[in-house]
């Protein structure tokens, strides 16, 4: 008897059938284009309508904006990854007193029980964003953990209007994920949510509760 | 000869109609999708060129089908996935229960996937001492009753609130209750967020697996996908083998008419691409990700060419949430994993079509699983021809039970017809008597009776159509 590999591919070759291949007229996709100074407006729309707030900041005072909100709702810490180049920018603006900045600098297994229980809130960078429905493109890697968007209650994400593309196709294409991708990648559109009960919406599931965009405009 | 297997549907089915709350609860849940699907399409030219676009990329990844397996294979291992092949169920199970046990895993928590439903893993581990917990809000719900999906995207679909209220004041330790459905998720939250910070490991499904890039896509809104394919040690994926793509271009188009046609949603809340374990410079992720690679029957619905299109679905409901027979009589009717229009298809080909004869007949060809189908599988013509294949041994086709359909009622019913219409003078006869005395046969006769029981018995016309031409003097030969 052979390999179920060796099985399974002998019988779906034996299925001979290939055939020219059919063509793929992606023009539907290439439609969809919004000018650049549009683009975070269209965002802004798609992600709102699924409870994302957003924070409007400049390049020179978004760690502000971010410590603002922070006070604001009272909270006590923020994760953040201090080898990330936006995470490095808010800890050197960072005033001492008031809520804290705590850092993922250490494996998971030493930091799970207070990743769940101990933070308030996690800031990320992303690498871009989909006007089209409204979206966020992070790559977690090691200066920002894959926990870091997902386990505290809040997500606080850092996106610059010039990094926001058309579509998820198009930017596929313009970051090159198609060619290579680090272990995780993702989009992310609001806050964790359930239709499960009844086709009624309840937000932060499992996720975050809250996903704040600080929109930090350098399209000028 | 299949007898007593004909009738579960049918019973079923009529079983279903009686229930006035679960009737209630689809009606409302379908109407919603089908309301919510509709705003997402407002130019039907968009729609009908992203579903040739989406159409397109699903055959061309069938046409390369063995090619593009191999290349993934290649891809996740270059990654760090370890790929693994199963061809029946038990060998996907086994597969599974040796990677957690070679790692005393004693807890695993689950996202959805529908593939592991067809595999009965949960039941499989949990004879074996594992536990295997369902984490996606719906399916939780069920499996804290002991019930499967009645709805692939919506799992829980077929219970209110008051239902689920109830449920979780029993079986939630502490639970108050309540019909909040704010608090009642906020309650799941707790239970299951202690269960990803202990678990031992974790699994999921695929929505689709690129190639090109060795990466594992997973759509859903909760969470919960994310939390059981990141926080255990290790990760678990399991996947049809349909489920290749060439490219992650190719994902894109796929990605936005599956949210759009399943939940009405332009996008979900996470769109996760995995391509690897935790690298090595990195604080969390999985130290392993495997992926399980099932065939099940695939590879048999494979050789038939026309078939082969049921392989195109990419599972996001919309057949279910427009069909009107699934709306009327919910999930559990079917008794089939996958239950709705794409149920009645992909059921009979992987079980065989003559022990579900019942599935194939449970369908009006009204048309409209064919029309919303973002992929454009023609279930309708399917269940023609499965119906055909049900009845007849020598279409020398592959398809699984073909010709074990056939009852001795039909058989001599067939029969009777062909003696009868081979000859002019006895088809005279027979049409004489038919419209003379049709009329006076009772309702509740044996054969009319399955038609009768829910309909007004039709009226045969007096003379029939041949003789009328005849007497007005119609032309014919």
């Amino acid at each position: 008897m052979s390999d179920p590999r060796t099985a399974i591919l002998g019988r779906l070759r034996a299925s001979g059938e290939s055939g020219p291949l059919p063509e793929l007229d992606t023009a539907v996709l290439e439609r969809r284009q919004w000018p650049a100074a549009q683009r975070p407006a269209q965002l802004r729309k798609g992600m709102e309508a699924v409870h994302t707030e957003f924070l409007e900041a400049t390049p020179a005072d978004w760690p502000a904006v971010v410590r603002a909100f922070c006070e604001r709702e009272g909270l006590k810490n923020l994760l953040y990854g201090p080898a990330s180049e936006a995470g490095a920018a808010l800890a050197a603006a960072w005033p001492a007193g008031g809520p804290t900045l705590k850092p993922y600098d250490r494996p998971v297994e030493a930091f799970k029980e207070e990743l769940f229980n101990g933070v308030d809130a996690g800031f990320t960078g992303t690498v871009g964003g989909v006007a089209e429905t409204g979206g966020l493109l992070l790559m977690p890697g090691s200066t920002e953990p894959r926990l870091m968007s997902l386990v505290p209650p809040i997500h606080i994400a850092l996106l610059r209007t010039s990094t926001i593309h058309d579509t998820f196709w198009s930017a596929v294409k313009a970051l090159g994920w198609g060619r290579s991708l680090p272990p995780n990648a993702l989009m992310i559109s609001g806050p964790s949510k359930t239709a499960d009960i009844e086709q009624t919406l309840a937000y932060g599931v499992h996720g975050p509760k809250r996903l704040i965009v600080v929109l930090v405009d350098d399209l000028a | 000869m299949h007898a007593e297997n004909e009738i579960h549907f049918r019973d079923a089915a009529a079983k279903a109609l009686q229930d006035p709350q679960l009737r209630a609860n689809f009606r409302r849940a379908m109407d919603g999708l089908i309301t919510k699907r509709k705003a997402q399409f407002p130019d039907p030219r968009d729609l009908q060129d992203l579903r040739d676009l989406s159409t397109a990329i699903r055959s061309r990844s069938l046409l390369c089908l063995p090619e593009l397996l191999e290349q993934l294979e290649a891809s996740c291992t270059k990654n760090g996935i370890k790929v693994h092949w199963a061809e029946t169920c038990e060998q996907a199970n086994e597969l599974i229960l040796g990677l957690l046990e070679a790692r005393g895993a004693k807890t695993m928590v689950k996202g959805k996937s529908m593939v592991s439903e067809e595999m009965h893993l949960n039941a499989f581990l949990e004879k074996h001492g594992i536990e295997a917990l369902e984490s996606d809000l719906g399916e939780y719900i069920i499996q804290l009753d002991g019930e499967t999906p009645s709805h692939i995207i919506m799992p829980a679909i077929h219970k209110n609130k008051d239902q689920i209220a109830r449920q979780f004041s029993q079986k939630i330790k502490d639970a108050k209750y309540t019909e909040d459905v704010d608090e009642l998720t906020a309650m799941a939250r707790k239970v299951l967020r202690e269960k990803f910070l202990r678990a031992d490991a974790g699994l999921s499904g695929v929505n689709f697996a690129v190639a090109e890039t060795g990466t594992l896509c997973l759509v859903e809104n909760e969470g919960n996908g994310r939390m059981s394919t990141h926080v255990p040690p290790i990760h678990i994926a399991v996947m049809g083998l349909e489920k290749v793509v060439a490219r992650l271009e190719d994902v894109a188009p796929l990605y936005s008419i599956l949210t759009r046609s399943a939940t009405g949603q332009a996008v979900s809340t996470y769109f996760n691409l995995i391509t690897g374990p935790r690298g090595a410079d990195e604080k969390d992720g999985p130290q392993e990700v495997h992926l399980v690679i099932l065939d099940n029957g695939r590879s048999r619905i494979y050789a038939d060419p026309q078939l082969r299109a049921t392989l195109r679905c990419i599972r996001c409901g919309a057949c279910m949430n427009h069909c009107p027979v699934y709306t009327r009589v919910g999930g559990h009717a079917y008794e089939a994993i996958y239950p709705g229009p794409i149920g009645k298809i992909l059921t009979p080909q992987m079980e065989g079509v003559g022990v579900r004869h019942d599935l194939i007949h449970g369908s009006s060809l009204c048309g409209a699983c064919g029309e919303v189908c973002p992929v454009e599988i023609p279930i309708p013509e399917i269940l023609v021809r499965l119906r055909r294949e049900a009845t007849h041994e020598d279409l020398g086709s592959k398809v699984a039970g073909k010709g074990t359909g056939r009852t001795a009622t039909e058989d001599w019913a067939w029969r009777l017809w062909a003696g009868v219409i081979k000859r002019p003078g006895l088809y005279r006869l027979a049409t004489w008597f038919a419209t003379r005395f049709g009329k006076a046969l009772p309702a509740n006769a044996p054969l009319i009776k399955n038609w009768t029981q829910s309909r007004t018995k039709p009226v045969p016309a007096r003379r029939s159509l041949s003789e009328r031409m005849r007497a007005e003097g119609v032309p014919h030969e």
